[in-house]
């Protein structure tokens, strides 16, 4: 992120004016920048102060008025089994998702690397930002009707090669299988997307000279274009670990959660908490816990493999 | 040479089993919007049938859908509408100027996208009920900017950067000020890039649920992602109505999608790849 940022920072130096800025001119960058920055302010870091300040607060809507209570908000949600437990499927759908959409984004980036058939590859590029695009919550309703256990066309294709009826949305292991499958479908392709965009940046002079120097695949992968690949997958896993922690719409409308708790995530405990047991104090705890640790998250990211590629 | 012949091969049949697994769900939710209930159900499945429009008649004829397009339709213009009017000039600063903070402004923006949407979305709902404006739309407008915003600043900034400077000294040496030369110079040049933030930022405001779903509820109110959920709550769910709704719910952002879809990657990582 940081290099180009810095090859611009040198064109804006190249066109500095020798004579000193006067006041105004000094001011004008700031009038163009203050509107967005202002307005960010509101709607973000105030915000975010402010639910700062609630989760050390005990308030329950509709009852009393919120009331001091030190760290008691972040002592109970951090004992409370179903927060932890919701933390702890959210994490585990990141482990499970991560290295597969990793694995299969490079692959499919690979593929769109290799000029074997321009047309085919053409499409792929184009259809890739299909799973992207789609509403997450219609994606839900497609999931439904998909793996209905009596009535879906995954169990139909499954019982032709033998395998029947799997319980998709009854049984709590598959039906959180289920949430994994259609969040690798509809995340994968950003990550080949990214990825393609880092293969893109590997100059050809290097590829080919390394052609000349050895004809095995792997080495030519590693020690070429891999180092080309670490800010791609840096950003990928940056980026997906803030989807799989934003998820809401996608597993709600699968089944809110359902069945019992197997697929209830983060976001959908945060909600539950907050809208439908009313305790935003507690709420507000469990909202700062997640910002502090997706954010622990993404610096851990960019100090593993940011370092790989300086 | 027969080595090679193979490969291509090979190539060829991954690219088209990777087309197949994308395109298959999407196919499946269109055929089955096309089908009367007992036809989307039949097993085995019927992968040819008399289609039928029913879906999409008893979706208008019996719930809000239209309406609730409709909200879509107008608080993602408007929210897009917003961001784009503050989030261009911040761009243009961003890349013209060198001022102390540009580049820790600039990475301010793009850690909004790491925002646990709960966070804002709890004072966004006291804000929302003391001022009565809960299932007022426009407050809709006003939270998407959270993600709006850093989106349109972050792409509009790579391509403010490719308006050679040249030609906007030329306009302020015949004595254009620096915001006219803004309006009338730099921003014409960089016609598409706007409508490509626009898209973008256009679909993530599209597909939000969460913030609909608490903030603006009632019935009026509802915007499309929430609308489909709404068919969940019944005793029997009319399959053919919710798969005619979803994909009138999909469509536009799938279309918007495939015409941005060189930036998406781009646009999804803030700049972070090329």
């Amino acid at each position: 992120m940081a290099t180009s940022l810095d090859a611009s920072e040198a064109k804006v130096a190249e066109h500095k004016r020798p004579d000193r800025p006067t006041a105004m001119e000094h001011a004008t960058p700031w009038l163009f920048v203050l509107p967005s920055v202002l307005l960010l302010l509101a709607v973000g870091l105030y915000p975010i102060g402010y639910t700062f300040v609630i989760s050390f607060h005990n308030w329950t809507l509709g009852q009393a008025e919120p009331s001091f209570t030190a760290l008691s908000n972040y002592v109970e949600v951090l004992t409370d089994g179903a927060f932890l437990d919701a933390v702890s499927r959210t994490m585990l759908l990141l482990a499970i998702t991560l290295p597969i959409q990793l694995a299969l984004g490079l692959g499919i980036a690979l593929l769109l690397h290799t000029h074997f058939n321009k047309w085919l590859r053409t499409i792929l590029q184009v259809v890739l930002v299909i799973p992207i695009a789609i509403t997450p919550a219609v994606l839900g309703l497609l999931v439904q009707v998909m793996f209905d256990n009596q009535f879906g066309i995954i169990n139909h294709a499954l019982a032709s090669i033998g395998i029947q009826g799997v319980n998709w949305l009854g049984d709590t292991t598959a039906a959180y299988t289920t949430v994994c499958i259609a969040q690798i479908w509809q995340w994968t392709p950003f990550a080949a997307l990214v990825i393609s965009a880092s293969l893109a940046t590997v100059p050809s002079e290097i590829e080919e000279a390394a052609l000349l120097e050895t004809s095995r695949w792997w080495p030519r992968f590693r020690r070429v274009l891999l180092p080309y690949l670490w800010p791609g997958i840096t950003a990928v896993l940056v980026f997906q670990t803030a989807f799989v922690i934003k998820q809401f719409g996608m597993v709600y409308s699968i089944q809110k959660g359902g069945p019992g708790s197997a697929t209830q995530l983060v976001m959908l405990e945060i909600e539950r908490t907050a809208f439908r047991g009313f305790d935003i104090g507690a709420a507000a705890a469990q909202s700062i816990l997640m910002l502090v640790l997706s954010i622990l998250l993404a610096q851990t990211y960019i100090k593993l493999f940011y370092r790989e590629a300086a | 040479m027969a080595n090679e012949k193979l490969l291509k091969l090979l190539h060829g049949l991954a690219v088209v089993l990777i087309l197949g697994i994308i395109l298959f769900p999407p196919y499946w939710m269109v055929a089955a919007s096309l089908k009367t209930e007992s036809q989307l159900f039949a097993i085995p499945p019927h992968w040819l049938w008399d289609t039928t429009l029913q879906g999409y008649i008893d979706a208008f004829q019996q719930s809000p859908i239209l309406s609730a397009l409709w909200n879509s339709v107008w608080v993602t213009g408007a929210a897009v509408g917003l961001g784009l009017l503050v989030g261009a000039p911040a761009a243009y600063g961003i890349s013209r100027y060198n001022f102390p903070g540009r580049k820790q402004i600039w990475f301010w923006y793009v850690t909004h996208w790491m925002l646990v949407p709960v966070v804002i979305l709890i004072p966004f709902y006291l804000l929302a009920v003391n001022l009565g404006m809960i299932n007022n739309p426009w407050i809709l407008v006003l939270v998407y900017q959270v993600f709006v915003v850093p989106l349109v600043v972050w792409l509009m900034v790579d391509q403010f950067r490719s308006v050679p400077p040249v030609l906007e000294e030329a306009a302020l040496l015949d004595g254009l000020s620096r915001f006219g030369v803004f309006v009338r110079i730099s921003l014409p040049l960089v016609k598409p890039g706007i409508v490509v933030a626009g898209i973008l930022a256009g679909i993530f405001a599209w597909n939000n649920l969460i913030y609909a779903f608490i903030l603006t509820p009632a019935q009026g109110a509802r915007t499309a992602p929430t609308i489909a959920l709404s068919y969940l709550g019944g005793y029997k769910v009319p399959w053919t109505q919710v798969m005619a709704s979803a994909t009138l719910i999909s469509a536009p952002v799938i279309l918007g999608g495939i015409a941005v879809h060189k930036y998406m990657a781009r646009g999804l990582t803030m700049g972070a790849v090329k």
